[in-house]
């Protein structure tokens, strides 16, 4: 199903290319932000670790890293037109969409998760509970936000655009706003299943684990088949007519 | 049987556009050449080939076999796409040897330096793509195509960016291809590429095929078309009467813009007019020709 040369090409052009500074970042402030709050707020009582891991963690720095990375480990390629010689080969479409989406997983994972991870030891002073949940979540999210981005990409040469507004319309705005809306939010089912080991209500999760794994799967299945199927039927522009 | 390109009555639009209309042929072993006018639908026939569009109608089989949505097929087919889009971040070698293992062959490592050595990349093998020539960008995506042996290769526009010497090493290694009994197609709008290297030719053109077949008949019938010059001297009316007299000159006009001149053998009028104006004391000032472009020539080819 996985293919390690993809893999290796996936790895060298996403490391290759100066978007890969930016994954370093996101997470880089996220240890700041935690390091400046536990340098001046006592631990205890003031529920700042579940608001800054939960709000900033997982509403704006696993996203946007999974938004980078599930966009670009197959999006630019096709921008490009390189995915024609990986294409022009007999390499199975879902071999193709699962090797890409199972390294964009990955490097989220270790950009975002990773991070999420230490931050929240360094918030709670220790391998807790939150700690635990708060990376396991983080690990959900990688998995269920990289299907769906590396569908978009696959479906639009604007991935980007589309996914920023539907973590930022979608996911910030109505999901805080609309509770329906939390239905379809990634980053509620990462919040779903790091409040089942955290139980922290400063996560601030509407979605109990059963409802949260349940859509999580759900949505990464159909992203992976409508990828696989689109990629399945990808077409080149003929002449200028 | 495998190395058949077969197309019938295939059609492909865009919407209202009309971008492949109807076309039917069959493409066998050895060197076909794809001919026509930038923007006439030729890439879109290759693609349509390639596996990279599917037709709107009609039916397309490579070795028999469909080759939209059937990525089989290129266990046979080698394609070399137009766009310079390679993996510029690899080495060559790296290039060609993934390009191999994707093909999931035995011996990758063989298979790769065999390719490397049949475009005479070895020596850049080890340099990364993005700092190769535009004719070396494209001597690598052949290797590429070429790295599993197939039995078809489909190159749109190869010869694009290349200059004279890689050329000629193209045209010799598709010449070579060919002759081992592959089938090759080859898009190209510069007429003499294709002239030295296919013995068979389609020409397309706005979407139609226009001519198929043996590329010295349609040759013969490009040539034989009168070709319109406009002359510029210091006496057109005097050269006009001078040239109505040669047996290479079927018409002339004077006109607002200069003489213009219809002649019916392109190499005798071209020899010819400088002598006639010679030995009557007219001083040519300017000798254009005015339907070169192979637009018009296959707009002849429609017409006949």
């Amino acid at each position: 199903m996985l293919n390690r040369t993809v893999a290796a090409i996936t790895l060298r052009a996403v490391f290759g290319r100066r978007r890969a500074i930016v994954f370093g970042l996101p997470p880089l402030v996220l240890i700041l932000v935690t390091l400046a709050l536990k340098a001046s707020h006592p631990p205890s009582g003031s529920g700042w670790p579940g608001h800054v891991l939960g709000d900033f963690g997982f509403s704006v720095i696993l996203p946007l890293t999974a938004l980078i990375i599930g966009t670009s480990v197959l999006g630019a390629e096709i921008d490009d037109g390189s995915i024609v010689h990986l294409l022009a080969t007999p390499v199975r479409r879902s071999s193709v969409i699962m090797t890409k989406f199972t390294v964009a997983a990955l490097l989220t994972m270790a950009f975002a998760a990773v991070p999420e991870l230490i931050a929240a030891l360094i918030a709670s002073g220790g391998a807790g509970r939150f700690a635990i949940g708060v990376f396991v979540g983080a690990l959900a999210g990688s998995v269920i936000y990289n299907a769906l981005f590396v569908m978009v990409s696959v479906l639009t040469t604007r991935a980007i655009a589309v996914g920023l507004l539907y973590v930022l319309v979608w996911e910030v705005v109505l999901g805080n706003f609309v509770s329906g809306a939390r239905l379809l939010s990634v980053e509620q089912y990462s919040l779903g299943v790091a409040n089942s080991i955290a139980r922290d209500s400063n996560l601030n999760a509407g979605l109990n684990l059963r409802t949260a794994v349940i859509m999580g799967a759900i949505v990464t299945a159909v992203a992976l088949v409508v990828a696989t199927r689109r990629l399945s039927v990808f077409a080149l522009k003929g002449d200028a007519v | 049987m495998s190395r058949t390109i077969d197309l019938q009555n295939v059609s492909r639009w865009y919407g209202n556009v009309v971008a492949v209309n109807d076309i039917t042929m069959t493409i066998g072993p050895g060197v076909t050449g794809l001919l026509g006018p930038n923007g006439a639908g030729k890439s879109t026939v290759l693609h349509l080939i390639a596996g990279f569009l599917p037709p709107s109608r009609g039916t397309l089989t490579v070795g028999g076999k469909p080759s939209w949505r059937n990525p089989d097929v290129y266990k046979t087919v080698g394609l070399v796409p137009e766009r310079d889009s390679v993996y510029s971040f690899l080495t060559g070698a790296e290039f060609i040897a993934a390009t191999a293992r994707l093909h999931k062959l035995a011996d990758p490592e063989a298979a790769t330096e065999r390719a490397i050595g049949i475009v005479d990349m070895a020596a850049a093998q080890d340099r990364k793509i993005s700092t190769y020539s535009k004719g070396m960008r494209q001597r690598i995506k052949v290797a590429a195509a070429l790295v599993h042996d197939p039995e078809v290769l489909l190159l749109d526009e190869p010869f694009n960016g290349m200059d004279p010497r890689q050329r000629l090493h193209m045209m010799d290694l598709l010449t070579r291809l060919g002759g081992e009994g592959r089938t090759i197609l080859l898009s190209s709008h510069i007429l003499e590429e294709v002239e030295r290297l296919a013995g068979t030719i389609q020409v397309i053109v706005s979407g139609r095929l226009a001519a198929s077949g043996d590329f010295r008949a349609i040759r013969r019938l490009m040539t034989s078309r009168p070709h319109v010059f406009l002359v510029r001297t210091s006496d057109d009316r005097l050269l006009g009467s001078a040239l109505i007299g040669s047996s290479a000159v079927t018409g002339v006009e004077l006109t607002g813009r200069g003489l213009q001149v219809r002649a019916s053998d392109y190499g005798a009028f071209s020899r010819e007019i400088a002598g006639v104006a010679r030995d009557r004391g007219i001083r040519l000032r300017e000798l254009l020709p005015e339907d070169e472009s192979l637009e018009s020539v296959f707009a002849y080819l429609i017409e006949s």
